[in-house]
Protein backbone atom coordinates (compact mmCIF):
# COMPACT_ATOMS: atom_id res chain seq x y z
CA UNK A 1 0.00 0.00 0.00
CA UNK A 2 1.57 3.63 -0.77
CA UNK A 3 -0.23 6.36 1.24
CA UNK A 4 0.02 10.16 -0.16
CA UNK A 5 -0.31 12.86 2.42
CA UNK A 6 -0.68 16.58 1.77
CA UNK A 7 1.97 16.35 -1.25
CA UNK A 8 3.21 19.61 -2.45
CA UNK A 9 5.54 19.98 -5.81
CA UNK A 10 6.27 23.20 -7.09
CA UNK A 11 8.98 24.67 -10.32
CA UNK A 12 10.26 27.95 -9.12
CA UNK A 13 6.94 29.65 -9.14
CA UNK A 14 4.72 27.39 -10.47
CA UNK A 15 3.04 25.23 -8.18
CA UNK A 16 2.18 21.79 -9.40
CA UNK A 17 0.48 19.62 -7.02
CA UNK A 18 -1.10 21.85 -4.09
CA UNK A 19 -1.88 19.47 -1.84
CA UNK A 20 -2.67 15.94 -3.12
CA UNK A 21 -3.65 12.88 -0.59
CA UNK A 22 -4.70 9.36 -2.16
CA UNK A 23 -4.19 6.12 -0.75
CA UNK A 24 -3.45 3.15 -3.45
CA UNK A 25 -4.27 -0.36 -2.32
CA UNK A 26 -2.15 -3.29 -2.35
CA UNK A 27 -3.64 -5.92 -5.38
CA UNK A 28 -5.36 -3.23 -6.70
CA UNK A 29 -5.13 -1.51 -10.33
CA UNK A 30 -4.92 2.37 -9.57
CA UNK A 31 -5.15 4.23 -11.91
CA UNK A 32 -4.21 8.48 -12.52
CA UNK A 33 -6.32 10.40 -14.93
CA UNK A 34 -6.75 14.09 -15.60
CA UNK A 35 -5.85 16.37 -18.37
CA UNK A 36 -2.38 17.21 -19.75
CA UNK A 37 -1.12 19.13 -17.68
CA UNK A 38 -3.09 18.61 -14.46
CA UNK A 39 0.52 17.26 -12.76
CA UNK A 40 -0.13 13.45 -13.12
CA UNK A 41 3.59 12.81 -14.56
CA UNK A 42 5.32 14.96 -11.73
CA UNK A 43 2.93 13.16 -9.16
CA UNK A 44 4.33 9.91 -10.45
CA UNK A 45 7.93 11.35 -10.54
CA UNK A 46 7.39 12.07 -6.64
CA UNK A 47 6.08 8.82 -6.20
CA UNK A 48 9.44 7.16 -7.82
CA UNK A 49 11.61 9.76 -5.98
CA UNK A 50 12.72 10.95 -8.93
CA UNK A 51 11.19 14.30 -7.86
CA UNK A 52 11.91 16.08 -4.43
CA UNK A 53 8.84 17.75 -3.23
CA UNK A 54 8.08 20.54 -0.60
CA UNK A 55 5.69 19.48 1.65
CA UNK A 56 3.68 16.56 3.04
CA UNK A 57 4.91 12.43 2.39
CA UNK A 58 4.81 9.15 0.85
CA UNK A 59 4.54 6.35 2.48
CA UNK A 60 5.31 2.68 1.37
CA UNK A 61 3.88 0.08 3.59
CA UNK A 62 4.40 2.81 6.57
CA UNK A 63 8.18 3.85 5.96
CA UNK A 64 8.01 7.36 4.47
CA UNK A 65 10.31 7.21 1.33
CA UNK A 66 12.39 10.42 1.94
CA UNK A 67 13.20 9.51 5.77
CA UNK A 68 14.74 6.40 4.82
CA UNK A 69 18.55 6.12 4.76
CA UNK A 70 20.15 5.39 1.20
CA UNK A 71 20.41 1.64 1.77
CA UNK A 72 17.21 1.05 2.59
CA UNK A 73 16.28 3.78 -0.33
CA UNK A 74 18.20 1.11 -2.84
CA UNK A 75 16.23 -1.75 -0.99
CA UNK A 76 12.83 -0.53 -1.19
CA UNK A 77 13.67 0.43 -5.57
CA UNK A 78 14.74 -2.94 -5.59
CA UNK A 79 10.88 -4.03 -4.77
CA UNK A 80 9.76 -1.22 -7.44
CA UNK A 81 9.21 -1.96 -10.63
CA UNK A 82 8.29 0.53 -13.42
CA UNK A 83 6.64 0.70 -17.23
CA UNK A 84 7.61 4.11 -18.98
CA UNK A 85 5.86 5.76 -21.47
CA UNK A 86 7.95 5.02 -24.56
CA UNK A 87 9.10 1.15 -22.93
CA UNK A 88 12.91 2.66 -21.67
CA UNK A 89 14.58 -0.75 -22.53
CA UNK A 90 18.27 -0.67 -23.16
CA UNK A 91 19.09 -0.35 -27.01
CA UNK A 92 22.58 -1.90 -26.43
CA UNK A 93 20.87 -5.32 -24.37
CA UNK A 94 18.87 -7.78 -26.20
CA UNK A 95 15.50 -8.73 -24.99
CA UNK A 96 16.44 -11.28 -22.67
CA UNK A 97 19.26 -9.42 -20.97
CA UNK A 98 16.69 -5.80 -20.68
CA UNK A 99 14.34 -8.66 -18.78
CA UNK A 100 17.33 -9.80 -16.76
CA UNK A 101 18.92 -6.61 -15.87
CA UNK A 102 17.26 -5.90 -12.73
CA UNK A 103 18.43 -9.49 -11.60
CA UNK A 104 21.91 -8.63 -12.53
CA UNK A 105 21.93 -5.62 -10.54
CA UNK A 106 19.98 -6.64 -7.49
CA UNK A 107 20.55 -10.51 -6.82
CA UNK A 108 22.93 -12.91 -6.54
CA UNK A 109 21.46 -15.24 -9.04
CA UNK A 110 23.79 -17.72 -11.21
CA UNK A 111 23.30 -16.83 -15.16
CA UNK A 112 21.25 -20.09 -15.44
CA UNK A 113 19.04 -18.80 -12.84
CA UNK A 114 18.04 -15.91 -14.38
CA UNK A 115 17.88 -16.74 -18.06
CA UNK A 116 15.30 -19.01 -16.63
CA UNK A 117 13.42 -16.42 -14.08
CA UNK A 118 13.49 -14.08 -17.58
CA UNK A 119 12.65 -17.05 -19.51
CA UNK A 120 9.34 -17.86 -16.96
CA UNK A 121 7.89 -13.90 -17.16
CA UNK A 122 8.80 -13.96 -21.35
CA UNK A 123 6.45 -16.57 -21.61
CA UNK A 124 3.74 -14.91 -18.67
CA UNK A 125 3.99 -11.98 -21.71
CA UNK A 126 3.75 -13.89 -24.50
CA UNK A 127 7.16 -13.12 -25.96
CA UNK A 128 8.86 -16.41 -25.80
CA UNK A 129 10.43 -16.46 -28.96
CA UNK A 130 11.90 -12.97 -28.45
CA UNK A 131 14.63 -13.60 -26.18
CA UNK A 132 17.54 -13.18 -28.57
CA UNK A 133 15.67 -9.80 -30.58
CA UNK A 134 17.26 -6.27 -30.15
CA UNK A 135 14.48 -3.35 -28.56
CA UNK A 136 14.96 -1.76 -32.31
CA UNK A 137 13.74 -5.11 -33.69
CA UNK A 138 10.37 -5.45 -31.45
CA UNK A 139 6.77 -3.73 -31.90
CA UNK A 140 5.57 -0.82 -29.89
CA UNK A 141 3.38 -3.51 -28.38
CA UNK A 142 6.34 -6.21 -27.86
CA UNK A 143 8.23 -3.09 -26.17
CA UNK A 144 5.62 -2.71 -23.55
CA UNK A 145 5.82 -5.98 -22.98
CA UNK A 146 9.22 -6.51 -22.39
CA UNK A 147 8.94 -3.48 -20.33
CA UNK A 148 5.94 -5.15 -17.97
CA UNK A 149 8.48 -8.42 -18.27
CA UNK A 150 11.54 -6.67 -17.10
CA UNK A 151 9.62 -4.51 -14.29
CA UNK A 152 8.06 -7.81 -12.73
CA UNK A 153 11.02 -9.87 -12.97
CA UNK A 154 12.53 -9.02 -9.52
CA UNK A 155 8.85 -10.23 -7.64
CA UNK A 156 8.20 -6.10 -7.00
CA UNK A 157 5.76 -4.93 -4.51
CA UNK A 158 4.65 -1.70 -6.75
CA UNK A 159 4.77 -1.48 -10.38
CA UNK A 160 4.24 1.85 -11.67
CA UNK A 161 3.01 2.14 -15.28
CA UNK A 162 3.68 5.44 -17.28
CA UNK A 163 0.37 5.98 -19.84
CA UNK A 164 1.44 2.10 -20.90
CA UNK A 165 -0.99 2.07 -24.03
CA UNK A 166 0.40 5.47 -25.93
CA UNK A 167 1.04 4.54 -29.24
CA UNK A 168 -0.61 1.22 -28.91
CA UNK A 169 -3.31 0.01 -31.26
CA UNK A 170 -6.76 -0.20 -29.55
CA UNK A 171 -6.40 -4.44 -29.59
CA UNK A 172 -2.82 -4.22 -28.17
CA UNK A 173 -3.83 -1.57 -25.57
CA UNK A 174 -6.82 -3.91 -24.77
CA UNK A 175 -3.98 -6.88 -24.20
CA UNK A 176 -1.65 -4.62 -22.00
CA UNK A 177 -4.64 -3.69 -19.51
CA UNK A 178 -5.25 -7.01 -18.99
CA UNK A 179 -1.80 -7.86 -18.49
CA UNK A 180 -1.01 -5.36 -16.06
CA UNK A 181 -4.36 -6.18 -14.11
CA UNK A 182 -3.53 -9.80 -14.11
CA UNK A 183 -0.17 -9.51 -13.15
CA UNK A 184 -1.89 -7.31 -10.11
CA UNK A 185 -3.50 -9.56 -8.68
CA UNK A 186 -1.34 -12.39 -9.24
CA UNK A 187 1.25 -11.41 -7.66
CA UNK A 188 -0.80 -9.26 -4.96
CA UNK A 189 1.46 -5.90 -6.03
CA UNK A 190 0.56 -2.42 -5.41
CA UNK A 191 -0.04 -1.14 -9.43
CA UNK A 192 0.08 2.86 -10.11
CA UNK A 193 -0.74 3.82 -13.49
CA UNK A 194 -1.02 7.42 -15.34
CA UNK A 195 -3.16 7.48 -18.05
CA UNK A 196 -5.25 8.95 -20.49
CA UNK A 197 -6.78 5.78 -21.88
CA UNK A 198 -10.54 5.74 -21.34
CA UNK A 199 -10.58 2.33 -22.55
CA UNK A 200 -7.99 1.68 -19.19
CA UNK A 201 -10.16 3.19 -16.87
CA UNK A 202 -13.63 1.36 -17.72
CA UNK A 203 -11.46 -1.68 -17.96
CA UNK A 204 -9.40 -2.27 -15.02
CA UNK A 205 -9.93 1.03 -13.49
CA UNK A 206 -10.63 -0.80 -9.78
CA UNK A 207 -9.28 2.64 -8.01
CA UNK A 208 -9.19 5.97 -9.83
CA UNK A 209 -8.21 9.53 -9.04
CA UNK A 210 -9.05 12.14 -10.65
CA UNK A 211 -6.22 15.31 -11.13
CA UNK A 212 -7.06 18.49 -11.91
CA UNK A 213 -4.40 21.94 -11.29
CA UNK A 214 -2.64 20.23 -9.22
CA UNK A 215 -5.61 19.17 -6.90
CA UNK A 216 -7.52 15.79 -6.39
CA UNK A 217 -10.79 16.81 -8.45
CA UNK A 218 -12.48 13.44 -7.59
CA UNK A 219 -12.06 9.39 -6.47
CA UNK A 220 -13.87 6.08 -7.16
CA UNK A 221 -13.39 3.61 -9.37
CA UNK A 222 -14.70 1.61 -12.60
CA UNK A 223 -18.31 1.17 -11.20
CA UNK A 224 -18.53 4.68 -9.21
CA UNK A 225 -17.59 6.90 -12.64
CA UNK A 226 -20.82 5.94 -14.40
CA UNK A 227 -22.55 7.18 -11.89
CA UNK A 228 -20.68 10.63 -10.93
CA UNK A 229 -22.40 13.98 -11.73
CA UNK A 230 -19.10 15.59 -10.75
CA UNK A 231 -19.30 18.04 -13.92
CA UNK A 232 -15.12 18.53 -14.03
CA UNK A 233 -15.29 14.11 -14.17
CA UNK A 234 -17.69 13.85 -16.66
CA UNK A 235 -16.65 16.56 -18.89
CA UNK A 236 -12.95 14.98 -19.40
CA UNK A 237 -14.17 10.74 -19.57
CA UNK A 238 -17.48 11.12 -21.30
CA UNK A 239 -16.12 14.33 -23.43
CA UNK A 240 -16.82 11.58 -26.68
CA UNK A 241 -20.23 10.92 -27.80
CA UNK A 242 -18.99 7.32 -27.81
CA UNK A 243 -18.65 7.21 -24.44
CA UNK A 244 -21.46 9.17 -23.62
CA UNK A 245 -23.36 6.32 -25.09
CA UNK A 246 -21.72 4.26 -23.07
CA UNK A 247 -22.63 5.77 -19.88
CA UNK A 248 -26.28 6.36 -21.22
CA UNK A 249 -26.68 2.40 -21.34
CA UNK A 250 -24.98 1.75 -18.69
CA UNK A 251 -27.37 3.81 -16.65
CA UNK A 252 -30.10 2.35 -17.85
CA UNK A 253 -29.17 -1.22 -17.40
CA UNK A 254 -28.86 -0.10 -13.67
CA UNK A 255 -31.43 1.39 -14.04
CA UNK B 1 25.85 33.34 -14.41
CA UNK B 2 24.99 30.42 -16.81
CA UNK B 3 28.38 29.22 -17.87
CA UNK B 4 29.56 28.96 -13.21
CA UNK B 5 26.27 27.13 -13.06
CA UNK B 6 27.24 24.48 -15.54
CA UNK B 7 30.89 24.45 -13.93
CA UNK B 8 29.79 23.93 -11.12
CA UNK B 9 27.58 20.98 -11.91
CA UNK B 10 30.33 19.50 -14.19
CA UNK B 11 32.37 19.13 -10.63
CA UNK B 12 29.56 18.11 -8.98
CA UNK B 13 29.01 15.33 -11.54
CA UNK B 14 32.37 14.27 -11.21
CA UNK B 15 31.77 13.62 -7.42
CA UNK B 16 28.88 11.50 -7.70
CA UNK B 17 29.76 9.62 -10.89
CA UNK B 18 31.87 7.75 -7.66
CA UNK B 19 29.29 7.43 -5.04
CA UNK B 20 27.26 4.33 -5.07
CA UNK B 21 29.62 2.18 -7.40
CA UNK B 22 27.55 -0.69 -9.42
CA UNK B 23 28.39 -4.62 -8.93
CA UNK B 24 31.92 -5.16 -10.37
CA UNK B 25 29.84 -7.76 -12.70
CA UNK B 26 28.13 -5.78 -13.72
CA UNK B 27 31.08 -2.89 -14.07
CA UNK B 28 33.27 -5.07 -15.77
CA UNK B 29 31.25 -5.44 -18.75
CA UNK B 30 30.76 -2.47 -19.30
CA UNK B 31 34.24 -1.63 -18.89
CA UNK B 32 35.35 -3.68 -21.70
CA UNK B 33 32.11 -2.83 -24.06
CA UNK B 34 33.65 1.03 -23.67
CA UNK B 35 37.40 0.04 -24.33
CA UNK B 36 36.31 -1.51 -27.26
CA UNK B 37 33.94 1.54 -28.48
CA UNK B 38 36.17 4.25 -27.68
CA UNK B 39 40.21 2.60 -27.87
CA UNK B 40 39.55 -0.47 -29.93
CA UNK B 41 37.16 1.34 -32.34
CA UNK B 42 39.31 4.70 -33.02
CA UNK B 43 42.64 2.78 -33.63
CA UNK B 44 41.70 2.61 -37.64
CA UNK B 45 41.06 6.73 -38.45
CA UNK B 46 43.85 7.16 -35.82
CA UNK B 47 46.65 5.25 -37.59
CA UNK B 48 45.21 6.66 -41.01
CA UNK B 49 45.10 10.00 -39.69
CA UNK B 50 48.82 9.73 -38.13
CA UNK B 51 50.27 8.24 -40.71
CA UNK B 52 49.91 11.30 -43.48
CA UNK B 53 49.99 14.07 -41.51
CA UNK B 54 53.53 12.36 -40.29
CA UNK B 55 53.85 12.42 -43.82
CA UNK B 56 52.50 16.04 -44.73
CA UNK B 57 54.55 17.86 -41.89
CA UNK B 58 57.96 15.60 -43.30
CA UNK B 59 57.40 17.11 -46.95
CA UNK B 60 56.26 20.65 -45.34
CA UNK B 61 59.65 20.66 -43.79
CA UNK B 62 61.66 19.44 -45.71
CA UNK B 63 60.52 21.47 -48.68
CA UNK B 64 61.13 24.78 -46.28
CA UNK B 65 64.80 23.85 -46.25
CA UNK B 66 66.24 25.15 -49.19
CA UNK B 67 69.71 26.37 -47.06
CA UNK B 68 72.36 23.76 -47.78
CA UNK B 69 74.10 24.71 -44.75
CA UNK B 70 70.65 23.23 -42.69
CA UNK B 71 71.78 19.45 -42.34
CA UNK B 72 69.26 17.13 -43.93
CA UNK B 73 68.67 15.64 -40.78
CA UNK B 74 66.82 18.54 -39.37
CA UNK B 75 63.54 16.91 -41.07
CA UNK B 76 63.87 13.89 -39.25
CA UNK B 77 64.51 16.06 -36.02
CA UNK B 78 61.49 18.60 -36.95
CA UNK B 79 59.22 15.42 -37.45
CA UNK B 80 59.88 13.92 -34.51
CA UNK B 81 59.17 17.16 -32.32
CA UNK B 82 56.08 18.06 -33.72
CA UNK B 83 54.57 14.93 -33.70
CA UNK B 84 55.69 13.79 -29.88
CA UNK B 85 55.15 17.40 -28.64
CA UNK B 86 51.61 18.27 -30.36
CA UNK B 87 50.47 16.29 -33.41
CA UNK B 88 49.95 12.79 -31.47
CA UNK B 89 48.84 14.38 -28.04
CA UNK B 90 47.10 17.92 -28.75
CA UNK B 91 45.99 17.23 -32.66
CA UNK B 92 44.54 14.14 -32.51
CA UNK B 93 43.42 14.44 -29.09
CA UNK B 94 40.36 17.42 -30.87
CA UNK B 95 39.72 15.12 -33.87
CA UNK B 96 39.09 12.64 -30.86
CA UNK B 97 36.76 15.06 -29.18
CA UNK B 98 34.72 14.89 -32.64
CA UNK B 99 34.59 10.90 -32.88
CA UNK B 100 34.85 9.42 -29.57
CA UNK B 101 33.14 12.57 -27.78
CA UNK B 102 30.40 12.58 -30.12
CA UNK B 103 29.40 8.98 -29.55
CA UNK B 104 29.55 9.68 -25.75
CA UNK B 105 27.55 12.60 -26.10
CA UNK B 106 24.62 11.15 -28.94
CA UNK B 107 24.92 7.90 -27.11
CA UNK B 108 24.15 9.48 -23.64
CA UNK B 109 21.71 11.87 -24.49
CA UNK B 110 19.23 9.69 -26.50
CA UNK B 111 19.27 7.39 -23.46
CA UNK B 112 18.16 10.31 -21.58
CA UNK B 113 15.80 11.45 -23.62
CA UNK B 114 14.39 7.74 -24.62
CA UNK B 115 13.96 7.90 -20.47
CA UNK B 116 16.65 5.32 -20.28
CA UNK B 117 18.29 7.17 -17.94
CA UNK B 118 15.05 7.64 -15.83
CA UNK B 119 14.64 4.11 -16.19
CA UNK B 120 18.11 3.24 -13.80
CA UNK B 121 17.27 5.65 -11.33
CA UNK B 122 13.73 4.23 -10.67
CA UNK B 123 16.11 1.16 -10.06
CA UNK B 124 17.89 2.57 -7.76
CA UNK B 125 21.20 2.78 -9.28
CA UNK B 126 23.80 5.56 -9.66
CA UNK B 127 23.15 6.17 -13.55
CA UNK B 128 26.37 8.25 -13.41
CA UNK B 129 28.80 5.86 -12.33
CA UNK B 130 26.70 3.10 -14.39
CA UNK B 131 27.02 5.29 -17.45
CA UNK B 132 30.60 7.45 -16.97
CA UNK B 133 32.72 6.06 -14.80
CA UNK B 134 33.45 2.65 -17.10
CA UNK B 135 33.92 5.69 -20.14
CA UNK B 136 36.44 7.61 -17.73
CA UNK B 137 38.10 3.72 -16.98
CA UNK B 138 38.30 2.75 -20.83
CA UNK B 139 39.85 6.67 -21.74
CA UNK B 140 43.09 5.42 -19.20
CA UNK B 141 44.10 3.25 -22.14
CA UNK B 142 43.85 6.71 -24.08
CA UNK B 143 47.68 6.96 -23.86
CA UNK B 144 48.07 3.52 -26.07
CA UNK B 145 46.23 4.95 -29.06
CA UNK B 146 48.91 8.29 -28.87
CA UNK B 147 51.52 5.61 -28.82
CA UNK B 148 50.24 4.38 -32.01
CA UNK B 149 49.82 8.18 -33.54
CA UNK B 150 52.98 9.03 -32.25
CA UNK B 151 55.14 5.57 -33.97
CA UNK B 152 52.62 5.79 -37.22
CA UNK B 153 53.14 9.04 -37.49
CA UNK B 154 57.10 8.99 -37.39
CA UNK B 155 57.05 6.10 -40.08
CA UNK B 156 54.70 8.02 -42.04
CA UNK B 157 57.32 10.81 -42.05
CA UNK B 158 59.88 8.13 -42.81
CA UNK B 159 58.04 6.71 -45.70
CA UNK B 160 57.12 10.08 -46.98
CA UNK B 161 60.65 11.48 -46.40
CA UNK B 162 62.57 8.47 -48.54
CA UNK B 163 59.63 7.87 -50.91
CA UNK B 164 59.71 11.39 -52.12
CA UNK B 165 63.81 11.72 -52.50
CA UNK B 166 63.72 14.86 -49.52
CA UNK B 167 66.74 12.83 -47.19
CA UNK B 168 68.08 9.42 -46.57
CA UNK B 169 66.73 6.88 -44.48
CA UNK B 170 69.99 7.31 -42.16
CA UNK B 171 69.69 11.20 -42.23
CA UNK B 172 66.01 10.77 -41.20
CA UNK B 173 66.85 8.41 -37.97
CA UNK B 174 69.74 10.04 -37.51
CA UNK B 175 67.28 13.38 -37.48
CA UNK B 176 64.65 11.37 -34.81
CA UNK B 177 67.27 9.90 -32.63
CA UNK B 178 68.75 13.76 -32.61
CA UNK B 179 68.95 15.80 -29.29
CA UNK B 180 65.88 13.22 -27.48
CA UNK B 181 64.97 14.65 -24.18
CA UNK B 182 63.13 11.30 -22.19
CA UNK B 183 61.23 14.34 -20.77
CA UNK B 184 59.18 15.21 -23.81
CA UNK B 185 57.60 12.16 -23.87
CA UNK B 186 56.80 12.33 -20.05
CA UNK B 187 55.24 15.86 -20.97
CA UNK B 188 53.37 14.46 -24.06
CA UNK B 189 51.47 11.79 -21.82
CA UNK B 190 50.81 13.77 -19.00
CA UNK B 191 48.58 16.01 -21.54
CA UNK B 192 47.49 12.63 -23.20
CA UNK B 193 46.06 11.61 -19.23
CA UNK B 194 44.55 15.29 -19.09
CA UNK B 195 43.24 15.30 -22.28
CA UNK B 196 41.38 11.40 -21.71
CA UNK B 197 39.82 13.05 -18.57
CA UNK B 198 39.04 15.82 -20.57
CA UNK B 199 37.59 13.39 -24.00
CA UNK B 200 35.28 11.33 -20.96
CA UNK B 201 33.67 13.49 -18.79
CA UNK B 202 32.78 16.82 -20.82
CA UNK B 203 30.94 14.76 -24.01
CA UNK B 204 29.14 13.13 -21.16
CA UNK B 205 28.53 16.07 -19.38
CA UNK B 206 27.07 17.45 -22.06
CA UNK B 207 24.78 14.24 -22.95
CA UNK B 208 23.66 13.41 -19.03
CA UNK B 209 22.10 16.83 -18.59
CA UNK B 210 20.91 17.58 -22.15
CA UNK B 211 17.05 18.09 -22.05
CA UNK B 212 14.70 18.14 -25.30
CA UNK B 213 14.22 15.34 -27.90
CA UNK B 214 16.39 14.18 -31.07
CA UNK B 215 17.07 18.13 -32.46
CA UNK B 216 18.79 18.13 -28.94
CA UNK B 217 21.02 15.80 -29.05
CA UNK B 218 22.23 17.15 -32.40
CA UNK B 219 22.87 20.21 -30.75
CA UNK B 220 24.61 18.92 -27.56
CA UNK B 221 26.65 16.82 -29.51
CA UNK B 222 28.05 19.82 -30.99
CA UNK B 223 28.43 21.96 -27.92
CA UNK B 224 30.10 18.95 -26.52
CA UNK B 225 32.48 18.80 -29.43
CA UNK B 226 33.08 22.74 -28.98
CA UNK B 227 33.66 22.63 -25.53
CA UNK B 228 35.79 19.53 -25.27
CA UNK B 229 37.94 21.05 -28.00
CA UNK B 230 38.56 24.28 -26.22
CA UNK B 231 39.44 23.13 -23.01
CA UNK B 232 41.53 20.76 -24.28
CA UNK B 233 43.24 23.86 -26.12
CA UNK B 234 43.56 25.75 -22.83
CA UNK B 235 45.05 22.70 -20.92
CA UNK B 236 47.00 22.26 -23.80
CA UNK B 237 48.37 25.47 -23.27
CA UNK B 238 48.54 25.42 -19.13
CA UNK B 239 50.32 22.26 -19.60
CA UNK B 240 53.43 23.56 -21.86
CA UNK B 241 53.73 26.28 -19.44
CA UNK B 242 53.78 24.56 -16.48
CA UNK B 243 55.87 21.69 -17.89
CA UNK B 244 58.24 22.97 -20.63
CA UNK B 245 59.08 26.87 -20.04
Amino acid sequence: MIEVKNLHKSFGDAHILKGISNTFEQGKTNLIIGQSGSGKSVFLKCLLGLYDYEEGSIEYNGEVFANLSEDKKRDMRAKIGMVFQGSALFDSLTIEENVMFPLRMFTKLKKDEMRERASIVLKRVNLEDAHKKMPSEASGGMQKRVAIARAIVNNPKYLFCDEPNSGLDPKTAIVIDNLIHEITEEYNITTVINTHDMNSVMEIGDSIMFLKDGLKAWEGSKKTIFKTDNKIVTDFVYSSNLFKKVREAVLKEQG
Amino acid sequence: MQYLNNIGTYFLMIIELFRKPTKWSVMRHLILKDIDDLIIGSLGIVSFIAFFVGGVVTIQTALNIDNPLIPKTLVGFATRQSILLEFAPTFMSIIMAGKVGSFITSSIGTMRVTEQIDALEVMGINSLNYLVFPKLVAMAFYPFVISIAMFLGIIGGLTACVYGGYSSVDDFITGIQQDFQPFHIVYAFIKTFLFAFVLATIPSYHGYYMKGGALEVGEASTTSFVWTSVTIILLNYLATQLLLS
